[in-house]
């Protein structure tokens, strides 16, 4: 390099003029949105410069449900309850799989992988907030979770059937609940993940906890009450429960809902998920690591 | 601090202080003190006004980047003060950063993305920035900007490092190490670079392994050891306080055969086969010496004469303090518990 700054950079205005006063607000909306939408950007560009996992994380939705649908696993389901709408069911799974694999996972490794290549250290230089910073890397495990979705929502409506969902209101505040959920408390599992390879343990606890009480891999009634009741203030139970009365007007009760009534039987998950979402804030705020420990 | 030590003339703006570091402490220790606590700035006072550069240099460990770090606003400190254009830096964060720029001396970039696309990243996080063209070529990577982070040679990511910190047009520029790992002819064009932003007013705080590029780039200069403020000043002023030396081949003459001469200020020494006599003032002891040779017909081998530097300011320095506070030697303190960058600091 030899011509570098052989001509002044071309700001010759006196600095004294250009306070804070003559620029935007920074805590505005636009000003944030401007700001995460750079990132947002950024990390776009990144995921599909990786064909090969994106390719993978879309393609494995309608792969799973093939396959279930191969297996006649789908059907075994429908004889056995013939009240049930195995279609609303594999959906459900479907999303609660891809929050803690997706959302959960993915994001607490790539939160660790970009603390450990100090581009979280970098990006806190700079005028994002934390928040904004989060959100943006959050990205990709938001594109994929959607691509996912629909993509896994179309195999199902073919190879299964789907009704049409009597409150779309209670799908997508479950989803975008979870989503939140799930990625602050990402965050907040950075503080006890050192290293890339170790979050495959370290997350380990919270997806065990999660999707065992989901009601989605277990029936929950094979539990002792407490433990019921316990499990009824998880996150991804009521992620599920959201979605599952949502999408087939079936409460947990068993009894059928119209659209303005699912509302009410979805009260008590709403708050569930509302708590979660607090709790998830002040977690990932608290305890996000931003900086490697060596 | 003493604020009127700077004597050079200069308009009202040039001494407005905008960033007032007081009593900063910074300490280092686990909450449930498993580790011992580790406190890397004990106690620091520092001024650094409009349009000046001030360079923070020290031995490694000696507290440098901690400090800056407080001072940036990216971490608060444990004790005292930090007010950059009158504000906490790291409370009124929103206010302060988007007139300062950060070059951290080790940082890390998404490697897929490019380096125009990094650029063009952070631009669009910023709330003015210049062109992203403009910014590239201000450190000479115009021609480099469709290439993958990831290929860029270490020098070059310095220079990416030091656009980023740029393309807010910054009042305040934060360098830490900004031409380490840079080879000689960057680093000269880096120091035209941080002289131009000088020139336009913009104000530079800088730490160094290099003191050259203190020597030549600094208005003024602190020198830490310990966590602490051992020494500041302007150049002239920290350079001034040391001796010049003159220099013999030991086998060229006796000491004892010297004449007198005038302004040593210190007993003629014998240090690696060379006869090391540390004066005041070079010319007349030079002249006296000279004199005498000629008159006596003493052939003054390895003759030299080397007026005071920075560099043996530092190291006079630096060695006091190491044999007057021996524990402070935090180099190799067991600083478990934060970041490389901290404990290389």
């Amino acid at each position: 390099m030899t011509t570098l700054a052989t001509e002044p950079p071309t700001s010759p205005a006196p600095r004294a003029a250009t306070g804070p006063a003559s620029r935007t607000r920074p805590d505005g909306l636009r000003a944030r949105l401007r700001r995460t939408g750079s990132l947002v950007r950024a990390e776009t560009r990144l995921l599909l410069r990786n064909r090969t996992a994106l390719f993978n994380g879309l393609a494995l939705a309608p792969a799973m449900v093939a396959f279930l649908h191969v297996t006649g696993t789908f059907e075994a389901l429908a004889a056995a309850d013939p009240g049930a709408s195995v279609g609303a069911l594999a959906l459900v799974s479907l999303a609660c799989f891809a929050l803690m694999f997706v959302v959960y996972y993915n994001l607490a490794s790539a939160y660790v992988a970009r603390r450990e290549e100090l581009v979280l250290k970098r990006l806190r230089t700079g005028q994002v907030t934390d928040a904004e910073i989060l959100a943006g890397a959050a990205t990709p495990a938001v594109v994929t979770l959607l691509g996912q979705l629909v993509l896994g929502g179309a195999a199902v409506a073919l190879w299964i059937g789907l009704d049409v969902p009597t409150n779309l209101v209670l799908v997508l505040v479950a989803l975008l609940g979870g989503t939140f959920v799930f990625t602050t408390l990402a965050a907040a599992s950075t503080a006890f993940t050192r290293t890339l390879e170790s979050a495959q343990l370290s997350t380990l606890p919270i997806m065990a906890v999660a999707l065992l009480f989901s009601g989605v891999t277990l029936p929950l009634d094979v539990l002792p009450d407490p433990v019921q009741v316990i499990a009824q203030l998880t996150p991804l139970h009521a992620v599920a429960e959201l979605l599952g009365t949502g999408l087939t007007g079936v409460g947990p009760d068993g009894a059928t809902y119209s659209f303005v009534e699912s509302f009410a039987a979805g009260a008590a998950p709403l708050a569930v998920l509302a708590a979660w979402c607090l709790a998830g804030a002040w977690l990932a705020g608290r305890y996000m690591s931003w900086e490697p420990r060596r | 601090m003493d604020t009127s030590m700077d004597t050079s003339p200069g308009s009202a703006l040039d001494h407005e202080t905008i960033i007032d570091v007081h009593a900063v402490r910074r300490r280092y220790g686990s909450r449930t003190g498993a580790r011992p606590e580790f406190e890397a700035v004990r106690g620091v006072d520092l001024h650094v006004r409009r349009g000046e550069l001030f360079a923070l240099l020290g031995t490694n460990g000696a507290g440098k980047t901690s400090l800056l770090e407080v001072v940036e606003g990216l971490a608060r400190p444990s004790d005292g003060t930090v007010h950059v254009f009158g504000q906490d830096p790291y409370r009124r964060r929103s206010l302060v950063r988007p007139r300062i720029g950060i070059m951290l001396q080790e940082a890390g970039f998404p490697s897929d993305l490019t380096t125009e696309e990094t650029a063009r990243m952070w631009a669009g996080t910023l709330q003015e920035s210049r062109p992203v063209a403009e910014a590239l070529d201000l450190v000479d990577l115009r021609g480099r900007s469709s290439v993958a982070v990831k290929s860029l040679s270490g020098g070059e990511r310095r220079r990416l490092d030091l656009a980023l910190a740029l393309l807010g047009r910054p009042e305040v520029l934060f360098l830490d190490e900004p031409t380490t790992g840079l080879d000689p002819e960057s680093r000269r064009s880096v120091w035209e670079l941080v002289s131009s932003l000088l020139d336009e007013g913009t104000t530079v705080v800088l730490t160094t392994h290099y003191l050259e590029e203190a020597e030549r780039l600094a208005d003024r200069l602190a020198i830490m050891h310990g966590g602490r403020i051992v020494r500041e000043g302007t150049v002239a002023e920290i350079v001034g306080s040391e001796p010049a030396h003159v220099y013999l081949d030991a086998a060229a003459v006796r000491p004892d055969d010297l004449p007198s001469l005038p302004d040593v200020v210190a007993p003629t020494r014998v240090d690696a086969g060379r006869l090391v006599i540390p004066t005041r003032a070079l010319q007349p002891t030079l002249a006296t010496l000279l004199a005498w040779a000629t008159e006596h017909d003493v052939a003054l081998t390895g003759l030299e004469a080397r007026p005071a530097s920075l560099e043996q300011a530092f190291l006079t320095i630096a060695a006091d303090h190491l044999t007057d506070h021996p524990t402070d030697g935090t180099a190799d303190h067991p600083a478990a518990g934060h970041t490389r960058q901290e404990a290389a600091a």
